[in-house]
């Protein structure tokens, strides 16, 4: 055959095939995402590594890390009272938070979902809160809580109950936080009702006939339907509360009695105000392996509940 | 529940049974619209309280029972913290950053989602799925080594931390979008270009990226958000305070208020300063809200 054709067909060489390989398209895909690819490293997957190196060392940025094996690891377990603190302080503001804050987007959404006149503004006040930078956030709730003089107290008056000093009591100081929290529900909001609007028409349609009342349709319609969405907000809720920080070091700086004292502000203190980089790292190792268990967890027990269609 | 014995029983008393459906929709559109309207009020009360706040004299700020409307306007309170704060420094810088952050952000995450998009490649699944994972990445964990690589570079207390990252694709947000939208663009719309010998680079500035208005705006708005919002980083890398973006330097309000307040806090005042932070996002909003709900869609239901 290849004597007929007369031209002869020879094997391709390595270089040609390495020329091939790189021809156009797998080049220039490389070129195209390159910026990404050398963000990547130099800020996200060199400073992992250099941060869990960190976290065995002991490094207070005057002298060279000093390797210390698992020590941070060990004094954080077994001797620092704050960690735990810190722990159980984000945990209790992630158990209230989060359920309460889904619930009443939920809620909003629905109401939001109907089929009547004006509900694009009352989105929009309800979204507002969100966009506003949180440090100016804090300074209005900071005030919304103060004793004497804050809108909270004021209101609480009206019912002849004398509020407390909210944020300068160690009972309290966390609520306020909480409380405040449910101010910026609109983001988990839009998402549902994203997912609200999402919802074929003629499922409902189906439950109706099927003779399903407003809280058969609700709960064997809609919630399977939205139940992506509510997985979605779940994690990024999640994620997000050990994030908080700008209230706390505004409103309380992590007082009184550390009642206040955020994951994300502890791990700050330790690396920007006690200089300790090697056990900021530490914790902020652990940080990622406790989002990581939490959303494999969300995802282990989401397998159940959420529902993908087609 | 009425509903229900009204369809079981379509044949007996047809009408009165549509009229009560008819009242009962009526007062659950009432009861939805009583909800959503104090639910508003709760939602906008804060806000207004500040307003109110930030027009009051010294002496109403604790007036009792609470002024809703100022009464004298002490518009002087705007002067004064203009006086005790630079916030028109602080504006020009975090616009400075802003424009800066924005440039670098649409530019490099458009090329890099259209390498995502519409070139194929070995490996091209495997680095898209590490750049979602990258979004669930709590920031903390690449925090302290990057600020030790800014310090050794010498960039802490300029602008350089807030800024370069984002010159190399830094959100995984707006690469995703990006490409989400570049994807639903018709190949036939470049195949012309293509033929007529365009190279990639030529058909995603002249033609992807015209169509991509709607994406672009909404991207625009995030990163002016991230930027103008951001407390953290600022505080982390600003020493300075003639460096001081718009929201850290709501700490030197809060010290400057401390001073006038003697002994308390001189609320007026900080509400002045919270205000005049707000202001600016409040506007942007209002004018791109469309933007903001379309971004979070987005990322909702196809994340």
């Amino acid at each position: 055959m290849q004597a007929q054709a007369g031209i002869p067909v020879r094997r391709e060489t390595a270089g040609e095939w390495v020329r091939r390989r790189l021809s156009s398209e797998t080049v220039l895909f490389y070129v195209f995402v390159s910026p990404w690819i050398i963000g990547f490293l130099v800020f996200t997957a060199g400073p992992m590594l250099a941060s869990l190196y960190l976290s065995l060392t002991e490094y207070k940025m005057v002298t060279p890390p000093r390797f210390i094996g698992l020590g941070n690891y060990e004094l954080m377990l077994k001797n620092d009272l704050l960690f735990w603190k810190s722990l159980s302080v984000t945990f209790t503001y992630a158990i209230f938070h989060i359920p309460l804050a889904l619930a009443i987007a939920l809620g909003a959404a629905l109401l939001l979902n109907q089929r009547l006149g004006g509900m694009p503004y009352f989105r929009t006040i309800f979204f507002l809160p969100v966009v506003l930078p949180a440090a100016a956030s804090s300074i209005l709730w900071w005030y919304m809580f103060n004793k004497d003089y804050g809108l909270i107290n004021r209101g609480l008056e009206l019912f002849g109950i004398e509020g407390p000093a909210w944020l300068a009591l160690s009972d309290t100081a966390l609520w306020a936080i909480i409380i405040m929290g449910f101010w910026t529900f609109g983001y988990a909001m839009v998402i549902f009702l994203a997912g609200l609007q999402a919802v074929p028409a003629v499922l409902y349609e189906a439950a109706e006939i099927d003779g399903g009342g407003r809280w058969a349709r609700f709960r064997h319609v809609t919630l399977p339907m939205i139940s992506p969405v509510l997985f979605f907000n779940l994690i990024m809720g999640t994620i997000a509360t050990f994030q908080v920080f700008t209230q706390a070091f505004i409103m309380t700086n992590g007082g009184p009695a550390n009642a206040t004292l955020f994951y994300a502000l502890y791990l700050y203190n330790n690396a920007f105000t006690y200089l300790k980089m090697g056990y900021a790292s530490a914790l902020a190792w652990a940080l990622f392996v406790i989002i990581v268990v939490l959303t494999t967890i969300n995802f282990t027990v989401g397998r159940r509940w959420v529902h993908y269609g087609n | 529940m009425l509903q229900e014995t009204a369809s079981r029983a379509p044949y007996v008393a047809a009408r009165p049974a549509s009229q009560r459906r008819a009242r009962v929709r009526l007062a659950r559109n009432a009861l939805s619209y009583a909800i959503l309207g104090l639910l508003s009020c709760v939602m906008a009360l804060p806000l207004f309280w500040m307003l109110s706040t930030s027009l009051k004299t010294y002496r109403n700020v604790y007036a009792f029972p609470p002024q809703w409307i100022p009464n004298p306007v002490a518009w002087e309170n705007y002067a004064e913290a203009l006086s005790v704060v630079p916030f028109p420094l602080y504006f020009r810088n975090t616009m400075l950053i802003a424009v800066l952050v924005m440039a670098g952000n649409l530019v490099t995450c458009a090329v890099v989602a259209y390498g995502f998009a519409r070139l194929n490649a070995p490996g091209k699944n495997l680095l898209f799925s590490i750049l979602l994972s990258t979004m669930m990445l709590p920031g903390q964990v690449t925090l302290i080594p990057v600020y030790i690589l800014f310090q050794r570079l010498g960039w802490v207390n300029t602008f350089a931390p807030l800024i370069v990252p984002s010159w190399f694709a830094h959100s995984a947000f707006s690469i995703f979008l990006f490409r989400q939208f570049f994807m639903s663009i018709p190949h036939e719309l470049t195949d012309a270009a293509k033929i007529d010998g365009a190279n990639h680079f030529v058909i995603l500035s002249r033609i992807i990226v015209p169509l991509s208005k709607p994406v672009v705006a909404t991207l625009g708005v995030f990163t002016f958000m991230g930027v103008w919002n951001d407390f953290f980083h600022p505080l982390i890398y600003l020493q300075d305070q003639s460096k001081f973006t718009l929201a850290l330097g709501l700490l030197s309000l809060i010290s400057a208020a401390r001073e006038a307040g003697a002994g308390g806090e001189a609320w007026n005042l900080l509400m002045a300063g919270s205000a005049m932070v707000i202001a600016p996002m409040v506007v942007v909003f209002f004018f791109a809200q469309r933007y903001f709900i379309e971004g979070i869609t987005l990322t909702g239901l196809k994340g």
